[in-house]
């Protein structure tokens, strides 16, 4: 009797689902669950998605320093890439620099890194947050590490696809540059989402419920895609994800 | 076969005192070469109003110098401690407006210390437009792509050519070649900055150029101004493939540098007096 599924590892299922059948997927550092969806879909395609796990040896084509990922991206080579966001608003810009009026910041959070190159360059971003409150879902982000849309005459071929937090699954509209609910988790209803999230969205008339992870998938996580992981996020692995 | 010999080889403290108050300093990101032992003596010197420039990233080594006021400005696409979390007193730091922060993105600092390299005059770049990092960049601008026929607006970056690199290389041989194996963000700013100096691990028997497997991880001698032995140089931070990070030691500086008495204390225990890695 298989144990349900722990909350990483049902994000991870739910991030595998938006990543199915790319060729090339990168995740950045400091993602574990991401790391674990994406070596997920890697496996269960026999290699036909390729995983590039940055903070990896194993799983980390790159070999020319960390330009190379964003080369690649510029050439459109790369297929997919998870975002984070200290702050995120309803027209997809994210905000991982800090809040209040920069540069005289009231919290200072890392840095963007690459967001404001590989957001324009990605086909598909997932913003992935945990967090959904309405301290990260605000409706105006204090600052644009990357915006979410840009004016026609700017080159983009990238952009964000989807918000997925603990609560939802949110896809991106580019056309109205604004997000629309896809799915609730298990046990979440709308007015719970409602009311944690600082920004309008657009909500369908029928919403649908985000499934479990689909058969066979938790197995395989923590079998072989955990040995995988552990590579790279050893504690993860051994906390996070449950027992075969 | 190269005749050419470099510098002699100096001690951490003599190497730190040639990184010069005020310079525009390069450092690798943390898994790419760092030179603890270097920041350690930087800090042990009392080093002051130091311009941090970090490709494309920070980590430990901007937090310690910070935390010790060596620092008047840092830029880079961001500062954390990876899995260990925030960078305690760079966030501290940028909080109180007490060291200024010149936000960047990683393409855009690996572009243009690439055209620092080559020489070339500025570099163009995809991306950025809209983003707010670019509004408080003075020294970026946007044009039009003069090989578009249609509307097509590009930023474009100052080439940047850092006064000193510090890097931590796995080997020296007596020519004065340093090897740091596939940490190319060493390599590049080795080659951009106007001189580097370097800490390394250990002796090589014999010509690093002479074997074709170490050539392109070896950095000759013509960009390095001054090596200094160095045992364990990078720790606490990893050398990859050489040894791990310490674990122990990171999460204890992550905890105790939430504070500024904490901070103190971990310096004075870890990087004042005897250094413990040297």
């Amino acid at each position: 009797m298989t144990a349900p599924p722990t909350a990483d590892e049902f994000l991870a299922c739910v991030l595998a689902r938006t990543i199915e059948g790319l060729r090339n997927v990168a995740v950045g550092t400091s993602s574990p669950v991401a790391a674990t969806a994406a070596l997920l879909v890697e496996t269960e395609s026999a290699g036909r998605t390729r995983a590039s796990i940055l903070g990896s040896r194993r799983y980390n084509p790159f070999n020319d320093g960390g330009s190379e990922i964003h080369d690649r991206a510029a050439q459109g080579r790369i297929d997919a890439f998870f975002l984070g966001g200290g702050q995120i608003d309803g027209r997809g810009n994210i905000n991982l620099v800090g809040t209040g009026s920069y540069p005289g910041v009231n919290v200072r959070f890392p840095g963007g890194y690459g967001s404001a190159f590989l957001y324009f360059l990605i086909p598909r971003v997932i913003l992935f947050r945990e967090e959904h409150s309405r301290r990260v879902l605000v409706p105006k982000v204090d600052f644009v590490s990357a915006p979410g849309t840009s004016p026609p005459a700017v080159h983009r071929t990238g952009g964000p696809h989807a918000l997925v937090t603990r609560l939802c699954v949110m896809e991106f509209d580019r056309a109205a540059g604004g997000f629309r609910l896809q799915s609730l988790h298990p046990g979440v209803e709308l007015a719970e989402v409602r009311d944690a999230t600082g920004f309008d969205f657009e909500i369908p008339a029928d919403v649908a419920r985000t499934p479990a992870p689909e058969p066979g998938r938790l197995e395989l996580i923590r079998g072989v895609v955990r040995e995988q992981v552990a590579e790279t996020y050893p504690e993860f692995a051994k906390t996070r994800i449950g027992d075969a | 076969m190269s005749s050419v010999t470099g510098p002699p080889e100096t001690t951490v403290d003599e190497l730190a005192a040639r990184i010069a108050d005020g310079c525009l300093l390069a450092l690798p990101k943390p898994d790419a070469g760092a030179s603890m032992a270097a920041i350690r003596a930087l800090i042990r010197r009392g080093a002051k109003g130091l311009r941090l420039w970090c490709l494309p990233a920070a980590g430990l080594q901007a937090d310690l110098l910070i935390g010790a006021g060596c620092v008047a400005s840092i830029e880079c696409s961001g500062v954390s401690l990876g899995e260990f979390g925030a960078a305690p007193r760079f966030r501290r730091a940028a909080e109180n407006g007490t060291v200024r922060v010149v936000d960047s993105t990683c393409q855009a600092m690996y572009a243009a210390v690439q055209a620092g390299e080559k020489g070339m005059p500025f570099v163009g770049l995809r991306g950025i437009i809209g983003s707010d990092i670019l509004a408080h960049r003075d020294d970026w601008k946007t044009m039009q792509n003069p090989f578009a026929g249609d509307e097509d607006p590009v930023v474009v970056l100052p080439a940047v050519r850092p006064d000193v690199a510090l890097i931590h290389a796995r080997l020296r041989d007596s020519f004065g070649n340093l090897w740091v194996g596939n940490a190319r963000e060493a390599v590049v700013l080795a080659h951009a900055a106007h001189g580097s100096v370097a800490t390394f691990e250990a002796h090589y028997d014999g010509n690093l150029l002479d074997d074709e497997r170490m050539t392109a991880g070896t950095i000759a001698p013509i960009y390095v101004e001054a090596a200094a032995h160095a045992p364990k140089g990078a720790w606490p931070l990893a050398l990859p493939g050489t040894y791990p990070a310490d674990r122990e030691c990171l999460a204890g500086y992550a905890a105790a540098a939430a504070t500024e008495d904490g901070f103190a204390a971990w310096l004075d225990r870890h990087a004042l007096g005897t250094d413990r890695a040297a």
